[in-house]
């Protein structure tokens, strides 16, 4: 957490020299607090000084990292309990376990489901973010042997899940260069492991029971020179799990309590396909910075997916997309018009229904300040003749030669007025976007030629 | 090592609202059900006790629904022409802890049923089922203040949730709450301010703040839940912070939203890489209602038996040993 003015004060000479070029001591902490200057610019502050600071205004939470490549995670470094303080900035990663008893064909089948695991929503993909190779019987060669395997199939980052370190020693040596994450080091093995993370650059897990021992754990971990740690808070029942995860999340943004100021790993324990996911959803919602599910059907991991999604989006931000004549498909001058709002929840619901009907059309977005359809009606925001002019603007006459506007069956409401303003036909649409397709396919005709 | 101590305490608790009348209460119902009363954030038990488990209404229409996904008709068919019936399967089969009956056929833009045949639904339900029972209008403002009367006056002292109110239209069913001793749904478009707003507005003409419930709008899971999700945890912060227009329990309605929704509808042919829709429509709608129980949520309408059946699951493992039994 960041000092405040007089906190600052203390660590200067306080000798009010003026070579910072602020006429006060007092004056020239205020602004280094207000992170206007620099501390480097006071010639005279000592380096226990600067090393005070840099360590208080190290994030309450540190950011990590797994992986080495274009898909590496970085989590960690939040700064709040709810997202509508702030926001929630680095989304929880999503790891799948892999055991090292599957056959290889079941492990080939495997990664590739997790490969393809994509889903485009709002706009953005969304998709799996790490493997976990559980260890449970294999023997330290056959294990490093499917980490090469597995490295070889996807290019998600590992993690390697096994508190043996003579088991994680030669799979680190065979693809410790690829940073997987090392779970975990506990009260027993924490020295051995905490060399490997040293010696590979590998971010490591911290296993203890509760947050007083992990605390101790963290503490001798860093005496040994490893500070990129993730905290296991021991506990695989979903209630002691949420206070574990609170406790730790507190801790660390508003007590600033830096033994664990770490992000957090979770693993679910249900076996039920249900209850696993409504699990894994909890700690999305509460805290966790990786959770580790079993879960292998798409129909599970689509709604997870989209609950991170939904939970860690910037609350600050309008969700707006830029009012423009968008073009869906290889759009010619028969293609439809149909016209909607720029709130990015409706537009792509639009767009992504109008792709799956497979015609070609023109979206024309209107500036209705990032609201949906019935909200943008019911405040103002768009009416008959802000939709003309919004035509008129994206040069709609002269791009296609029907004489037809789709307008949304929410604002049915508008057709007459638009008529009066647009002078063209106008076609009111479904209610629902999920009726596009077929009603592109089955009742949209063009009323005619201009 | 010792870590500081980060429990919070709140000056301030949720209001408790008790739905449903037994005999001693006055009405006909076989138990009643209680809902709020915590101290505390969601299930965060090491800082204060919650003494009720949040309920999950399964809801019935006064008429047959014509759009409901044929995933729902398979349970359904067999019983939505009748409310009656409909309700004793939700109760009997489905363990439903109450019943909403959304009075759809009401609808002007629909069969617009009147006054008499709304107070017939309410009166069928209550007759075939002892459980508690939410009656929710067809959500136009005239036509609401039409059948209302009727529908309270059957269900007098029975302790029903009435909904809803907004901001523009609460005189006409605070007054029959009163009369009749009704709960009532305060209903909002997704704002912080307008929620509280009718709070003040119902209570300024009389109606205690112990007979709201909170219906802040719902999103389904990929559809703006997350704005109704912090919505939630800002109103519980506040009210269990001492603002007493605040302090009233939360409901979501989970089903109308959710079953609309590609996600919980395609099937896979439609939309392949999803997976089977058979799973992932009442997992949608679980999700959905998992969420809004991680933000507070204390009361919700759901469709999918399957839905219902693993939502309480989770609640009841989560509320193990730390509750009386609602």
């Amino acid at each position: 957490m960041a000092l405040t003015g007089l906190q600052i004060y203390k660590l200067l000479p306080k000798t009010n020299c003026g070579d910072c070029n602020f006429p006060t001591c007092m004056a020239f902490a205020m602004q280094v607090a207000a992170k206007k200057v620099s501390l480097d610019q006071c010639p005279h502050v000592s380096e226990e000084a600067k090393a005070q600071l840099a360590e208080a205004s190290a994030p309450p939470m540190k950011l990590v990292s797994i992986g080495d490549n274009e898909n590496k995670l970085e989590i960690g470094q939040e700064t709040v309990l709810f997202r509508h303080k702030e926001k929630f900035y680095h989304p929880t990663g999503v790891a799948i376990l892999v055991e090292d008893t599957l056959t290889n064909s079941e492990l080939d089948k495997k990664i590739s489901l997790i490969n393809q695991l994509k889903f485009t929503r709002v706009g953005e993909e969304i998709g799996i973010d790490l493997v976990a190779l559980q260890h449970n019987s294999t023997n330290a060669e056959d294990y490093s042997k499917l980490a090469g395997k597995i490295t070889e199939k996807t290019t998600l980052p590992l993690i390697f899940i096994c508190q043996d370190p003579s088991i994680i020693e030669p799979a680190l040596e065979l693809v410790g260069n690829k940073r997987p994450l090392i779970y975990s080091a506990n009260k027993e093995n924490f020295e051995k492991m905490a060399s490997l993370a040293k010696q590979y650059n590998c971010t490591l897990a911290v296993y203890a029971e509760n947050p007083e021992e992990l605390a101790d754990l963290t503490q001798n971990i860093k005496k040994l020179g490893v500070d990129d740690l993730i905290l296991d808070p021991g506990t695989r029942k979903t209630r002691t799990a949420l206070e574990y995860l609170t406790k730790l999340r507190r801790l660390a943004v508003e007590k600033v309590f830096r033994p664990l100021g770490y992000p957090t790993i979770v693993f679910t324990n249900e076996e039920d396909p249900f209850q696993e996911v409504i699990q894994a959803s909890t700690y999305v919602c509460k805290y966790a910075n990786i959770v580790v599910v079993k879960a292998k059907d798409t129909w599970q991991l689509l709604p997870l997916l989209t609950v991170r999604q939904n939970i860690y989006t910037d609350p600050q931000v309008p969700n707006a997309v830029e009012p423009k004549l968008y073009e869906i498909g290889a759009v010619t001058p028969d293609s439809p018009v149909i016209v909607t709002t720029n709130f990015s929840l409706t537009y792509f619901t639009v767009e992504s229904e109008v792709g799956n009907s497979k015609v070609p059309t023109y979206i024309s977005v209107v500036e209705t300040e990032g609201m949906g359809v019935l909200n943008a009606y019911a405040g103002d925001k768009w009416s008959a003749e802000k939709i003309a002019k919004t035509l008129e603007q994206q040069k709609v006459r002269e791009k296609v030669n029907h004489n037809t506007i789709i307008i949304p069956g929410l604002v049915a409401v508008f057709r007459a007025e638009l008529i009066d303003e647009f002078g063209w036909n106008i076609l009111v649409g479904p209610e629902e976007a999920a009726r596009i397709p077929s009603f592109l396919r089955n009742e949209w005709k063009p009323a005619g030629k201009k | 090592m010792e870590v500081p101590d980060v429990k919070q305490s709140w000056p301030n608790s949720i209001n408790e609202v008790t739905i449903g009348a037994t005999k001693e209460g006055g009405g006909t119902r076989s138990h009643a059900i209680t809902v709020g009363g915590t101290r505390t954030l969601p299930f965060l038990y090491f800082e204060g006790n919650i003494p009720h488990r949040p309920v999950i209404a399964m809801e019935v229409w006064d008429i047959a629904p014509t759009d409901w996904p044929e995933e729902l008709g398979k349970y359904f068919s067999d019983v939505w022409d009748d409310p009656g019936k409909w309700a004793k399967k939700c109760v009997d089969e489905f363990e439903a802890d109450f019943i909403c009956l959304r009075l759809q056929g009401c609808d002007p833009d629909g069969e617009n049923k009147g006054s008499h045949e709304a107070a017939q639904a309410v009166r069928s339900v209550l007759e075939s089922v002892g459980v508690p029972l939410i009656i929710w209008g067809c959500g136009n403002d005239e036509k609401d203040n039409e059948i209302f009367p009727a529908c309270s006056q059957t269900a007098a002292g029975e302790r029903c949730l009435l909904g809803t109110i907004t901001e523009d239209n609460y005189k006409t069913l605070v007054a029959l709450c009163k009369a009749d001793k009704h709960k009532l749904i305060a209903e909002s478009p997704v704002d912080i301010n307008i929620a509280k707003q009718v709070n003040v507005l119902a209570t300024d003409i009389g109606l205690a703040p112990e007979d709201i419930v909170i219906y802040p709008s719902t999103g389904a899971l990929g559809y703006g839940m997350e704005y109704v999700y912090s919505i939630m945890e800002r109103g519980r912060i506040a009210g269990l912070s001492g603002d007493k227009m605040w302090a009233m329990p939360l409901l979501a309605d989970i089903g109308r939203e959710v079953w609309k929704v590609k996600e919980a509808i395609a099937p896979e042919e439609e939309v392949p890489g999803w997976g089977d829709h058979i799973q992932r429509g009442p997992l949608w709608e679980t999700i959905t209602g998992l969420v809004y129980l991680q933000a507070g949520t204390d009361i919700f309408i759901m469709w999918h038996p399957k839905a219902v059946k693993e939502l309480k699951k989770y609640i009841d493992s989560l509320m193990k040993k730390n509750s009386r039994k609602n």
